[in-house]
C-alpha cells in the first residue's frame, strides 16, 4: 500500500478515479442537459415567446364534453384538472376489467377442455396483435356507432336505454329511507365480522382450508335484505333518463367516447394479463399440483389453494408493466375525441400556445399517476411475499 | 485511461461547438426556401376545394394554389413546392419548428395567435364566418332551438371557443363533441354521433359536398364569428412575411387590374403601375429579395385571385360573397405597389 501511494500517481489510484469519472460523467449529463435547454430558449426567443404559467390562471373558454363539474368559464388549470380525473377514471376501470379479464383466459387458456382453451387462445392471439389505436376505432365506429340513433333507442326493462349516444341507467336518488338503511348495514355489518372471526378460528381449530366469510358473507346479505324490506321508504328512488328534445336527460350516463375506449383498453390489455397469467400458474412446479391431488384436494381447491397463492408473486412484476401500459395507452383517447389528460392538454397547446409547459404539465401528470402506480404494486410485492415466508 | 480522460474532453470540447450551431437559425426562411430550391407548405389535406389530394395524388385547392403562387414568386416555378397536410394541432409547432415555411390552412388571424403562438399573418385571403349544419329533417332554423344538441366540433379550433362563447350568451345548453380529426368529425356527424355540427361556413359547403346526401343537409342563415383565414409565416421574419404578403397582393393586384393567367404574356399597358407590377420597370422584385418577373410568374402560375376562386370554390357552391376586389363592394384590397 505504502509502495503504491508513494509510486504510482492519483490518476492512477483506483480511488479517485471512481469518483473522478462519476464526477465528469455528472457534467456531461449537466452539461448535455443545460446545452438542451438554452439552446430551446434562445429558439423561443427567436419567435418571440416567453415560458410562464400564468396563462393557467386565465378563462378557459372551450367547454368539455364530460367529466367532473366544469364551466367554460372556468380556467385552464381547473380545465386540465377535467382531464386528469378523466385518465384516471378510464385507467382505474380499465385496469380492474383488464385484471378480470385476463385472470379468466388465462386460466381458461389451460383448461382441459378442448373449446374453452381455443377460444381463449384465439381471443388472446387476435387483439395482442392488432394496434390499440385501431381496435379503439373499431369499437368508437364499426360497433358503438353503428346503434341505433337517439329516436330508435333499444330499451331494456324500461329504464335502461342504448343508443349511439351512450348507454343510460336511472340514476339512484338517496331518500330519507336511507338513513334507516344504514342502521341495518351497520348491524350486519358487526354481525358478520363476529361470525367471520368465529369461522376462522374454529377452521384454524380444525386445521382445515376453507372459506373464512361462509357464514359472515350470507348472514350479511339476510340482514341488509331484511333491511331493504322493513325500512318504510325504500333508501334510494330510481331517477329514470327520458328522451328530452334531442337527447336523454336524467340517469346515469356512458358516453360512447368512454365505453369505446374502455373496451379498447381492457380488451387489448386483458390478452397480456392472461399471457402473463398462464404463465405465472406454468411457473408453479408441477409437483406442487400432483401433490395436491394426492392429499385429495379438488381441481378447484388446488388452484385456488395450492397454485394460485405461489403463481401470484410471479405474476405480480409483469403484471405492473401491463397497468403501466394501459394507463399511459389512455393517451389515445384523443382519436375518438375522449376528453383525457392529454387530449384537454393539446386543446390548451393550441389556444394559448404554450406548447412547452403544457407538455410539461402532461408528462408529470404520467409520471405521478405511473410512480403512484408501482410503487402501490410494489408495495403489494413484497406484502404476499412477506405473507408467504 | 488518460487516452480516455482525453477523449472525454474533446468530446464535451465538440458539444460545447455544437452550441452556436443549434441555437443558431439566423438564416431567413427566404434563403432557406432559396438554397432548398423547394417550398414546404403546411396545408389542410382533407378539405376539398381548399386543401385535398385527388384520386390521382395531385394536391388541390385554393390554399394549394397559394402554396404555388409563393413558389412562383420566390423560385420561379409553381411545381417546386411541397405540400405536408396539417392536423389542426400540429399547425402552429410546425411552423414554430421550422418544419414547414409557410402554413397556408384555412388559419383565422387572431390576436392571441397573432402574440402568443409565434404566428405572423399575411392578409387574409378568404373571408369567412362560423355556421351550422344539420339534417334537414330536423326542421330547426335558428340557433335558440338547439337546446341540449350534441353539437360536433374540431379541437383546438376558433370554432371551439366561438361555439362556446356564442352559446353562452345565448344561455343555450349544449353537449359538446370534440373531435381532432375532421374526418371523425364529419363520419360521426353522418352517423348520428351529434346533431350539428359546425365550423366555417365554407367548410361546412366543402363538406356537405362529400357527405352521402348533400340534399338532406341544411347550413343555417346565422353566422357567429368572424374567420379571416390567410397564408401564416413564422413570428420574427420580416421579410419573408412580406414575400408572401405581396403574393398574396399580386393575385388581389392582377384581379383589380383585369390581368389573367390567359392574358399576362400579351398584356399591353401604358399604365405606369401595372408595368412596375410586371416587372418591365422599376426595382419591387428586388425590394423583396425576388426576381424581376416575380409578379409576373405568380399570375402566369396560378392566375388572379378571381381565377384561383372560380378554380376550387365556385364548384362546391361557395359564392363571391365579401371574398372580391374592393372595387366591387368587396374586402380584397391590394396595397400600392410602388
Amino acid at each position: 500500500m505504502a509502495l503504491n501511494s508513494t509510486t504510482s500517481p492519483f490518476w492512477r489510484d483506483v480511488r479517485v478515479l471512481r469518483v473522478l469519472l462519476q464526477v465528469l460523467f455528472l457534467i456531461g449529463v449537466l452539461l448535455l442537459a443545460g446545452i438542451l435547454y438554452a439552446n430551446m430558449l434562445s429558439g423561443l426567443n427567436d419567435l418571440g415567446l416567453t415560458l410562464n404559467l400564468d396563462f393557467l390562471q386565465s378563462e378557459a373558454g372551450f367547454d368539455i364534453s364530460e367529466g367532473i363539474e366544469y364551466e367554460p368559464s372556468d380556467t385552464y388549470l381547473q380545465a386540465f384538472w377535467v382531464g386528469v380525473v378523466n385518465t384516471l377514471k378510464v385507467s382505474l376501470i380499465g385496469i380492474v376489467c383488464a385484471t378480470i379479464l385476463g385472470l379468466i383466459v388465462g386460466i381458461a387458456r389451460l383448461s382441459s377442455n378442448w373449446l374453452i382453451r381455443t377460444v381463449a387462445a384465439i381471443y388472446v392471439e387476435c387483439f395482442r396483435n392488432i394496434p390499440l389505436l385501431l381496435q379503439i376505432l373499431f369499437w368508437y365506429t364499426a360497433v358503438i356507432l353503428q346503434l341505433p340513433r337517439v329516436r330508435d333507442s333499444i330499451s331494456l326493462f324500461g329504464d335502461v336505454f342504448i343508443n349511439q349516444r351512450g348507454v343510460y341507467l336511472p340514476a339512484p336518488e338517496p331518500t330519507s329511507g336511507l338513513r334507516i338503511w344504514g342502521v341495518y348495514l351497520l348491524v350486519g355489518l358487526i354481525v358478520a365480522a363476529i361470525l367471520y372471526v368465529l369461522r376462522a378460528r374454529q377452521l384454524r381449530q380444525l386445521e382445515l382450508p376453507g372459506f373464512r366469510a361462509k357464514w359472515a358473507l350470507p348472514a350479511f346479505l339476510i340482514i341488509a335484505l331484511l333491511g331493504w324490506f322493513l325500512t318504510p321508504e325504500k333508501p334510494f328512488r330510481l331517477d329514470p333518463p327520458v328522451l328530452r328534445g334531442f337527447n336523454f336527460v336524467g340517469g346515469i350516463s356512458l358516453s360512447p367516447e368512454f365505453s369505446a375506449l374502455l373496451i379498447g383498453l381492457s380488451v387489448y390489455t386483458g390478452a397480456f394479463i392472461a399471457e402473463v397469467v398462464r404463465s405465472g400458474i406454468q411457473a408453479v412446479v408441477k409437483g406442487q399440483r400432483e401433490a395436491a391431488k394426492a392429499v385429495g384436494l379438488n381441481e378447484s381447491q388446488i388452484l385456488r389453494l395450492v397454485v394460485l397463492p405461489q403463481a401470484v408473486p410471479i405474476i405480480v412484476p409483469p403484471l405492473t408493466s401491463q397497468y403501466l401500459n394501459l394507463a399511459k395507452n389512455s393517451s389515445l383517447a384523443i382519436a375518438i375525441g375522449f376528453p383525457d389528460v392529454f387530449s384537454i392538454g393539446n386543446t390548451m397547446m393550441l389556444q394559448t400556445g404554450q406548447s412547452i409547459p403544457v407538455f410539461a404539465m402532461i408528462m408529470v401528470s404520467y409520471l405521478i399517476m405511473s410512480l403512484t402506480t408501482s410503487a402501490a404494486m410494489n408495495w403489494y410485492n413484497r406484502w404476499i411475499n412477506r405473507v408467504r415466508r | 485511461m488518460r487516452k480516455f480522460l482525453f477523449r472525454i474532453s474533446a468530446f464535451v470540447f465538440v458539444i460545447s461547438l455544437m452550441i452556436p450551431v443549434l441555437a443558431s437559425g439566423d438564416e431567413g426562411v427566404l434563403e432557406r426556401v432559396k438554397n432548398r430550391g423547394r417550398l414546404i407548405c403546411g396545408v389542410h389535406g382533407s378539405l376539398p376545394g381548399f386543401g385535398f389530394l385527388n384520386e390521382s395524388g395531385e394536391w388541390i385547392g385554393f390554399d394549394v394554389d397559394y402554396g404555388r403562387a409563393i413558389a412562383a414568386a420566390v423560385l420561379g416555378d409553381p411545381s417546386k413546392v411541397e405540400f405536408v397536410p396539417l392536423k389542426a394541432p400540429e399547425r402552429f409547432p410546425a411552423l414554430q419548428t421550422g418544419e414547414i415555411d409557410v402554413l397556408i390552412r384555412n388559419t383565422t388571424w387572431t390576436l392571441t395567435r397573432d402574440t402568443q403562438v409565434g404566428a405572423d399573418f399575411a392578409p387574409p385571403t378568404f373571408y369567412d364566418g362560423q355556421g351550422f349544419m344539420l339534417p334537414k329533417e330536423l326542421g330547426i332554423t335558428s340557433l335558440k332551438e338547439l337546446a341540449g344538441a350534441s353539437i360536433g366540433v374540431t379541437a383546438g379550433s376558433t370554432t371551439e371557443l366561438n361555439l362556446t362563447d356564442t352559446m353562452r350568451a345565448l344561455g343555450v345548453d349544449f353537449n359538446p363533441v370534440v373531435f381532432e380529426e375532421i374526418d371523425t368529425l364529419y363520419n360521426s356527424y353522418e352517423q348520428g354521433r351529434c346533431d350539428v355540427v359546425t365550423s366555417d361556413k365554407s367548410q361546412l359547403v366543402a363538406r356537405r359536398q362529400v357527405l352521402k346526401d348533400p340534399e338532406a343537409h341544411v347550413i343555417l342563415e346565422a353566422t357567429i364569428s368572424k374567420e379571416p383565414l390567410g397564408p401564416v409565416t413564422v413570428h420574427g421574419d420580416n421579410k419573408w412575411n412580406d414575400v408572401v404578403s405581396w403574393a398574396v397582393y399580386a393575385t388581389f393586384f392582377a384581379e383589380e387590374h383585369g390581368i389573367t393567367q390567359a392574358n399576362i404574356n400579351t398584356f399591353e399597358t401604358q399604365n405606369p403601375e401595372i408595368q412596375r407590377f410586371l416587372g418591365k420597370t422599376g426595382d419591387i422584385g428586388e425590394k423583396l429579395g425576388l426576381s424581376k418577373d416575380w409578379a409576373h410568374q405568380v399570375v402566369a402560375a396560378v392566375g388572379n385571385y378571381g381565377e384561383i376562386f372560380e378554380r376550387n370554390l365556385t364548384p362546391l357552391g361557395l359564392p363571391r360573397g365579401v371574398n372580391k376586389p374592393w372595387t366591387q363592394g368587396g374586402l380584397l384590397y391590394a396595397m400600392p405597389f410602388r
